[in-house]
């Protein structure tokens, strides 16, 4: 499409004049550039002086922060660990950061098709291993802190890395039935998949929290977490199956004929030809589905959990400090966008790179 | 072919018929699989009756006909605590469908604004919008609707220093409360009467676009809107008067009264879903190539024309199934309502779990409603988008 040779028209090219000789073509433009200008000049000087100026950055108690000043900052100072960690342990935050930490980097490793190898699958098995006996403790004299206390951002995190990791792996299945000739499968495949995309992600939860121990056996019931997790994974496991099945489709039918007559079975087919086309197909839909995800986990508030929302809630809830939800919120706030604008970055660049690689862009 | 031959032969044997059947492997997983569901179900469901009885709890939906203890706090028809549970839901699903529909209109008005911000030949607006799609996007919706709700309750003024931007208007920690048209108790038949107007003049737009019937159908159009209406309010002889709220006691009285708990929804909603809006009419409007808009023009049709005629039209073909999945996202996503008690399905469907403790039964009914809400739009969708496909030779 781009075709670098051409020589820019005049007053396309980059810098600060050939900018200005841009807008003044059009007037209309012109006209928006200064209204919007003035708005700006008009509107960050007070959140200016809100934020920076007149924001009070130490303190111990509400009485740091007069009404009238700016950002009380302090809040944020003493609330810091409250809402990144929800309920866990104070003493034990380390533990939660390392895990954390560990499972991200596992995460960033395998959004990359590339890296798809043996060692990857070894490392996720340690990783978990790490991970589960960082969070949970009760070995190695490390203290046992119950899934319950988890809190935070570690619990959003783990939210989101499980939801999506389980979910991909039910949504494989899902995907190939949604699309194999054997109508049972495909029938069982079209119902779940519209009946979990057509209800709220909260009805869901309240199922997995509310309703599932009363579908188990006395005494079978999981905690809280995992009935959370399987909740999240039921719900993304659909939404991620039917963005696989578009993948599944769009792989060209020579694939299949090609690999049958090279004498592949059908699950060889699937599996060494077709799925991995797919997935590199859809893998900017599946970025976008971490995203959804992501934000997604903060619903478990509702059921009771103290995830990086809730924490955020909850550190409003001190008597020593008063109505600072403004800052609370956008602390939080600042992390959500920050974590769901770096994966979506970290998503382009890769499929920039696979692009490159597989060397047909 | 295969199962030709084992028809003809199996008319004699039907054994036969069957295990060959059978013996096939693909047939074999299938009835597996239907048997495993099966048992499965059966399963639950004995085990959910042991639980419900060592629990003591009833099941089944008989209780929709019992008396229902609570108040809810707005609602479109008339309830009040002792009403049964059936009514009470009925005023939820409502509130859901009020808080959807307005949420829908503002949400694409405020996308259109937004996608045409960023289309504008001026930079700096494109960057604004940019960035606040990219802010509103990201932040979880919950998070905005807290948000919104502390904001409107802990931030905003009490009732006796609200703002009142406008004579009639004010705004406090208790809602917004806006003057309203008081038509003597004959408000419900000429909002009926305008509904139906509404019907006739769509009905009447749509035909003109089907037909490309030629004319100005402008003074039919607004005619069959209102006419109804005028002719209901002259034959019920009702009398219209400003309905002001005034302050009395600790509270404003009369007038048109929102609550803080829908005016936090309809703004969450309303700012998250503009974002997702605005990228698909921005997406739809660079859709239409742009030979199609210098062809226009070598026509000789003027800018307007060309946007009206030749680039909305085909936009619209682009824009319309992602965004009612949009739509439908927003009015699945009302129900996180429930975090700030706004009274619409998913609220009511879980203070009636908390009082009957049918949590089952609760649930389903959040996800049947939901579900024919989805299933209706997208059977609505298909058809349009058989009706709309590009017809080409």
């Amino acid at each position: 499409m781009t075709d670098h040779s051409v020589t820019l028209p005049p007053g396309e090219g980059r810098g600060i004049k050939p900018w200005i000789r841009a807008q003044m073509r059009s007037p209309l433009g012109l006209v928006l550039n200064i209204a919007m200008l003035a708005l700006i000049v008009t509107a960050l000087p007070p959140l200016l002086d809100w934020a920076v100026i007149r924001a009070t950055w130490t303190g111990s108690d509400m009485n740091a922060c007069p009404p009238e000043g700016g950002a009380c900052w302090a809040f944020i100072g003493a609330k810091m660990r409250l809402i990144l960690f929800g309920t866990y342990p104070y003493d034990e935050h380390w533990r939660a950061v390392i895990a954390t930490l560990i499972v991200v980097a596992l995460v960033l490793a395998s959004l990359n098709p590339l890296y798809w190898t043996r060692r990857l699958a070894m490392g996720w098995v340690i990783g978990l291993a790490v991970y589960s006996v960082l969070m949970w403790g009760g070995v190695f004299g490390l203290r046992f802190v119950d899934s319950s206390a988890w809190g935070g951002l570690p619990l959003t995190v783990i939210l989101t890395v499980f939801g999506v990791f389980f979910g991909a792996l039910v949504a494989v299945p899902v995907a190939l039935a949604r699309v194999s000739r054997l109508p049972v499968f495909r029938i069982a495949a079209v119902i779940y998949v519209e009946l979990i995309r057509g209800v709220p992600l909260i009805s869901i939860l309240f199922m997995a929290s509310v309703a599932m121990p009363l579908l188990l056996p006395e005494g079978f019931s999981p905690s809280g977490l995992v009935r959370v997790i399987i909740g999240i994974v039921i719900f993304t496991a659909a939404y991620m199956a039917e963005v696989l099945r578009g993948g599944l489709q769009a792989v060209p039918k020579g694939q299949h004929e090609a690999a049958s007559s090279l004498g592949l079975g059908y699950w060889k087919t699937q599996f060494k030809v077709v799925l991995p086309q797919a997935v590199e197909l859809v893998l900017p839909a599946f970025v976008s589905l971490i995203i959804i995800t992501l934000k997604g986990t903060s619903l478990v508030v509702i059921v009771a959990m103290m995830d990086l929302l809730g924490a955020a809630k909850a550190s409003l809830a001190d008597p020593n400090w008063v109505g600072f939800y403004v800052e609370a919120f956008a602390f939080a706030g600042a992390i959500y966008v920050a974590m769901c604008a770096s994966i979506s970055w970290y998503g382009r660049r890769v499929e920039t790179k696979l692009r490159s690689t597989r060397g047909n862009g | 072919m295969a199962d030709l031959a084992a028809n003809a032969q199996g008319g004699a044997r039907p054994f036969a018929r069957l295990t060959a059947a059978l013996s096939r492997p693909t047939t074999l997983a299938q009835v597996l699989f239907v048997l495993g569901v099966a048992a499965l179900l059966v399963a639950l469901t004995l085990v959910a009756q042991s639980n419900l009885e060592r629990l003591s709890v009833k099941s089944g939906y008989g209780f929709l006909w019992e008396k229902a203890p609570f108040e809810l706090g707005e609602s479109l028809i008339a309830y009040k605590a002792g009403d049964t549970y059936m009514r009470a839901f009925a005023v939820g699903i409502l509130n859901t469908l009020k808080v959807a529909a307005l949420g829908i209109i503002l949400s694409t008005a405020l996308g259109l604004v937004i996608a045409l911000g960023q289309l504008s030949p001026s930079s700096v607006v494109a960057r604004v919008c940019r960035l606040y799609i990219e802010t509103a996007r990201n932040v979880p919706l919950l998070m905005q609707l807290i948000f919104w709700y502390a904001f409107l309750t802990a931030s905003l003024p009490r009732v006796k220093q609200a703002l009142s931007p406008v004579e009639g208007v004010y705004l406090s920690n208790r809602g917004l409360f806006l003057p309203a048209l008081d038509f003597g108790g004959a408000g419900g038949q000429i909002g009926l009467a305008l509904l139906a107007g509404l019907v006739m003049a769509v009905a009447l737009m749509v035909w003109k676009l089907r037909t490309q019937a030629r004319g100005n159908i402008a003074w039919a159009f607004w005619g069959l809107l209102l006419l109804p209406a005028i002719a209901t309010f002259l034959l019920s002889g009702a009398t219209v008067s400003l309905d002001l709220p005034e302050l009395k006691g600790f509270n404003f009285r009369g007038g048109l009264a929102v609550s803080p708990e829908f005016l936090a929804l309809l703004l969450g909603l309303t700012f998250y879903t503009a974002a997702f809006n605005a990228e698909v009419i921005r997406g739809g409007i660079l859709g239409v190539p742009k030979g199609q808009t210098e062809a226009a023009t070598a026509l000789g049709l003027k800018r307007g024309q060309v946007m009206r005629l030749v680039v909305i039209p085909q936009a619209l073909r682009i824009i319309i199934p992602p965004i009612s999945n949009n739509f439908l996202n927003l009015t699945k996503e009302s129900s996180l309502a429930v975090a700030i008690g706004y009274p619409e399905l998913v609220r009511v469907a879980n203070v009636t779990l908390a009082e009957t403790s049918q949590s089952i039964e609760c649930i389903s009914i959040i996800m049947l409603v939901f579900l024919t809400i989805s299933l209706s739009t997208s059977l609505f969708l298909n058809w349009f988008n058989a009706r709309a496909a590009l017809v080409t030779r």
